[in-house]
């Protein structure tokens, strides 16, 4: 790969941020007209991302990227072989046309440039993930997805249902994000290298380690929240409080998929093994079963959609859990496919509601005549949802049927669980399709009409887009299909299904999940109430949980605070001395390393009359009646300090010492007088008692630290290092204050920032305490 | 501690203090003293000056507020420091140039204008803190 191309990848990267700076500007001036223009940035990645389809298609994976951080290993650098790719063309493709429903959905939206600018952020970030080949990339990318998808779900933040959805989704998937980091942490550990590329080939080693088991469960976590998966799969319907451009593209098309990605990323290194084909397809089926039966229950349009969404991604981790090598092709069909129909179906839906007012199952009938476009489309995203031939799902479900159905219980089981999933979503699907349009009009609260191009086109080429694979299947599957399942296996994977039925069992078990399907869209309206009381006698669910254990992690907060921070200083000023007296004694009680008696020299006069005073400024501070009185002994005492650092010829040390003594009396000085204290200190006698007790203990303490530093030889290397180097590398003859300055000059820019804050934080202190006060 | 006497030799004393602080800004580097210290001289002339004439006074002749000194010359010392990455080197690497002005020679350096940072951010932060704690409350 010619070096050109590596800066055309990292160009085709960045262009979605680039579009987040630029969207609120040209919203703000071109309004909804805008999108036509913006849209051109993720189709121009897009169009980057086709041109390099025929080499990832050959078997060659296009790497590149730019070191970070080369000490740690960190770089930014992108691997793309046939999973990523697909993935990179989906989230630019799709979001080429989101960006022009966003423009039709919201126009006139005073905030629109905010909506484009977080959704293009989300786009970029979606992008970085599934590009990633870095570790610490990836998990950034990871996070950037589950925040701007809270920005987004939270975008009508006046609502307080879409405030909680945000946060739900946030706490959730954000969560899983953490268990993300601890996995590959560890994968990092058991691997030793900090890339994917270099990861996968550790499949086996892996496997065979005794922390597999921890990193599959990190993994696990991570993408079963952010993929939604029972039992934490209540975030995503409740995301459904999101405009329903975010719905299309972030809550079906490419965000909640970026847990399956991450399976079947890993899926040579993790997959295949026991603990993998038992808890996939469990969670998996319960997830399947749990949506589709839950969107038979629906009657709002985008819930409906958003339990089907549930049901598709259950199916999609029972797949990569099935085992076998169809199993990973199925996923792979089943991904794309859906990616196409339920993209185009968020969109009609949100049409719908757009030009309708309402998406009410029960309140829309007999749009056909008004909205006849629409009706085209959403039949055309249906008959792909349910897998009828010539669509793409019908490949995709075929595919399914192929790899499942076997002769042992496990297959029996799985398949017959997927056979029920996916003919209740073939009822959801065409009761979006069909009952909204036929039968009897309804009122509705705005009249009907059919919806602007900028809305019909995004779902229009979805939907067509669906047919054109399906039809071109030979050809679809070598640029796409087969190269990403490959990349799933680390194997060759050739990918062969049609468009045509063949009569065989997997074709047996497609009639038989549409006439099952068909069944329920008959009995639709009376399944609704039914599936109502269920819900109804197994709550409270996870949704509920959710709340119980927000409100259980806020009051722990709250006792844990009300513990540690008591806000009486003398309870702080304790436990400070207290653990200072303890770390200094127990330490060496439990090694037995007590400091020996030293030997000291002779007392010089001078020096025995400095101690004197030092000793009258102590016994000042104890016995003196009066506040004020203490604190200007303390000043005296640390003079006299000063004065032996000048003794030991330390005279930087002692001018400081000076300076900070002054200062301090002054300091003190006021404070008192601030804080009105008495004049003098009344402690009772016993709290006099341990407080002496403590500081005893603290200053006795110290005296052993520093007779045990005084035991080890003085190692003399670096006094003469600097001795040496001070005047000749940084031209000042004062050590002390080169080393401040110059040799550890990052060290003080830290201290300097530290005293800084110290300032900001004791005069908004002082200011919360005078406006309270001015309040009361 | 509104004495006449204690006003009077204030303002001198905070004179000879704050040319003082300078000085030991300056010498830092070749004899005992630096930014650091230099700072809590100047801190000190400023508390003894409020001390003779209140808080108010102080910050109408000083104008700026001693918490944005304290800001500016924590910029000053960032500042400092990527002064090297002009000259390819790593941050907080010291540079030096010694222009001769008027027949002497003047070592002029980063490193100086860092502890010039560390200085102001001492005074600034120290005066503050101390103004604050004097001002009667409202």
């Amino acid at each position: 790969m010619t070096s050109g191309a590596t800066e055309a990848t990292f160009a085709a990267l960045v262009l979605p941020f680039l579009g987040a700076v630029v969207a609120p500007v040209l919203a703000g001036r071109f309004g909804a007209r805008a999108a036509w223009g913006l849209a051109v940035l993720p189709a121009l990645s897009f169009l980057h991302f086709c041109s390099l389809v025929p080499e990832i298609a050959g078997g060659a994976p296009v790497t590149g990227g730019y070191a970070w951080v080369p000490s740690y290993n960190l770089s930014f650098s992108w691997y793309l072989d046939g999973l990523s790719l697909t993935f990179a063309l989906l989230v630019t493709g799709i979001g080429a046309l989101i960006v022009l429903y966003a423009g039709g959905y919201l126009k006139g939206h005073v905030l629109q440039g905010r909506f484009l600018a977080f959704l293009f952020l989300f786009m970029g970030a979606m992008l970085g993930l599934v590009v990633s080949d870095s570790f610490l990339m990836l998990f950034i990318f990871w996070e950037m997805t589950s925040i701007t998808s809270f920005l987004l779900i939270g975008f009508d933040h006046e609502r307080r249902a879409a405030r909680r959805a945000a946060l739900q989704a946030l706490v959730i998937t954000g969560g899983g994000g953490l268990f993300l980091l601890a996995g590959l942490l560890l994968l990092w550990n058991v691997t030793d290298v900090t890339h994917m590329s270099l990861a996968l080939p550790y499949g086996e080693a892996l496997k065979a380690s005794p922390y597999y088991l921890a990193v599959l469960l990190l993994v696990l976590m991570a993408a079963f929240t952010k993929s939604a998966q029972f039992p934490f799969h209540a975030w995503l319907p409740n995301a459904m409080e999101a405009p329903t451009p975010v719905s299309a593209y972030l809550h079906s098309a490419t965000m909640v998929k970026a847990g399956i990605y991450l399976l079947m990323r890993l899926y040579p290194a993790l997959g295949g093994t026991a603990a993998w084909e038992i808890i996939l397809p469990v969670f998996g089926g319960l997830t399947l079963i749990v949506g589709a039966v839950m969107a038979v229950g629906e009657s709002d349009l985008k819930r409906m959609l958003a339990y089907t969404t549930l049901a598709s991604l259950g199916l999609l981790v029972l797949l990569l859990g099935a085992g076998g090598d169809d199993a990973v092709e199925a996923a792979v069909l089943y991904l794309m496919a859906h990616a196409l129909f339920k993209g185009a179906f968020f969109m009609l839906a949100g049409i719908l509601d757009h030009e309708t007012g309402s998406r009410d199952i029960t309140a829309l009938g007999g749009l056909v005549s008004a909205m006849p476009l629409t009706f085209a489309i959403t039949l055309a995203a249906a008959l792909s949802m349910g897998g009828l031939p010539p669509f793409f799902g019908f490949l995709a479900k075929e595919e399914i049927y192929a790899a499942l159905a076997g002769g042992n219980l496990r297959a029996i089981l799985l398949t017959a669980t997927v056979v029920l999933g996916n003919a209740l979503m073939f009822a959801a699907a065409f009761v979006i399709a069909l009952k909204p349009f036929l039968g009897a009009r309804k009122p509705t609260p705005r009249a009907p009409h059919e919806a602007p191009i900028l809305l019909w086109l995004a779902p229009a080429v979805l939907a067509l887009a669906g047919l054109v694979a399906a039809l071109l299947s030979p050809r679809f599957h070598a640029l796409f299909s087969t190269p990403m399942a490959s990349a799933v296996r680390a194997a060759p994977a050739p990918v062969e299904i049609g468009p045509m039925p063949h009569f065989g069992l997997p074709l047996l078990l497609s009639v038989v999940t549409i006439l099952v399907g068909i069944g329920v869209w008959l009995l639709a309206d009376r399944l609704r109430p039914a599936v109502a009381l269920l819900v109804a006698t197994l709550s409270p669910g996870p949704d509920a949980a959710f709340d119980e254990f927000i409100a259980g992690l806020l009051a722990l907060a709250r006792r844990v605070t009300r513990l540690t921070q008591p806000g009486r200083l003398h309870i702080y000023m304790t436990v400070m001395f207290a653990t200072l007296a303890a770390a200094l004694f127990v330490t060496p009680a439990l090694y037995g390393e007590w400091p020996a008696w030293p030997r000291f020299a002779p007392l010089l006069p001078s020096e025995a009359m400095i101690f004197a005073v030092a000793v009258i400024g102590l016994g000042a501070v104890i016995t003196a009646r009066q506040r004020l009185t203490a604190i200007v002994a303390l000043g005296i005492q640390g003079f006299a300090v000063a004065v032996i650092f000048v003794f030991y010829s330390a005279p930087d040390l002692a001018f400081t010492q000076f300076m900070v003594e002054t200062l301090s009396v002054v300091i003190l000085t006021l404070v008192m007088m601030r804080l009105r204290l008495s004049v003098v200190d009344r402690r009772a006698p016993r709290r006099r008692l341990v407080d002496g007790a403590l500081a005893l203990g603290g200053g006795f303490g110290l005296v052993l630290l520093t007779l045990k530093t005084l035991e080890t030889p003085f190692d003399p290397a670096l006094s003469l290092f600097f001795g040496q180097w001070s005047r000749v590398i940084a031209h000042g003859r004062n050590v002390v204050n080169v080393i401040i300055v110059d040799f550890r000059g990052t060290d003080t820019l830290g201290e300097i920032a530290v005293v800084t804050a110290a300032g900001l934080a004791v005069l908004a202190l002082l200011r919360r305490r005078s406006t309270r006060r001015g309040k009361a | 501690m509104n004495t006449p006497i204690f006003r009077a030799f204030a303002v001198p004393l905070t004179a000879l203090m704050l040319i003082a602080s300078l000085f030991i800004l300056l010498r830092g580097h070749n004899a005992p003293g630096g930014g650091f210290i230099g700072g809590l001289v100047a801190a000190a002339a400023f508390a003894l000056q409020a001390a003779a004439f209140g808080p108010k006074a102080v910050r109408r002749a000083v104008k700026v507020s001693p918490l944005s000194v304290a800001a500016f010359g924590l910029s000053a010392a960032c500042v400092a420091g990527l002064f090297s990455a002009l000259a390819d080197m790593p941050f907080m690497t010291g540079l030096w140039i010694e222009p001769h002005l008027f027949g002497i020679t003047v070592p002029l350096s980063t490193v100086m204008l860092f502890d010039a940072g560390v200085y102001l951010v001492v005074v600034g932060a120290v005066t503050a803190i101390a103004l604050a704690v004097e001002e009667e409350e409202p």
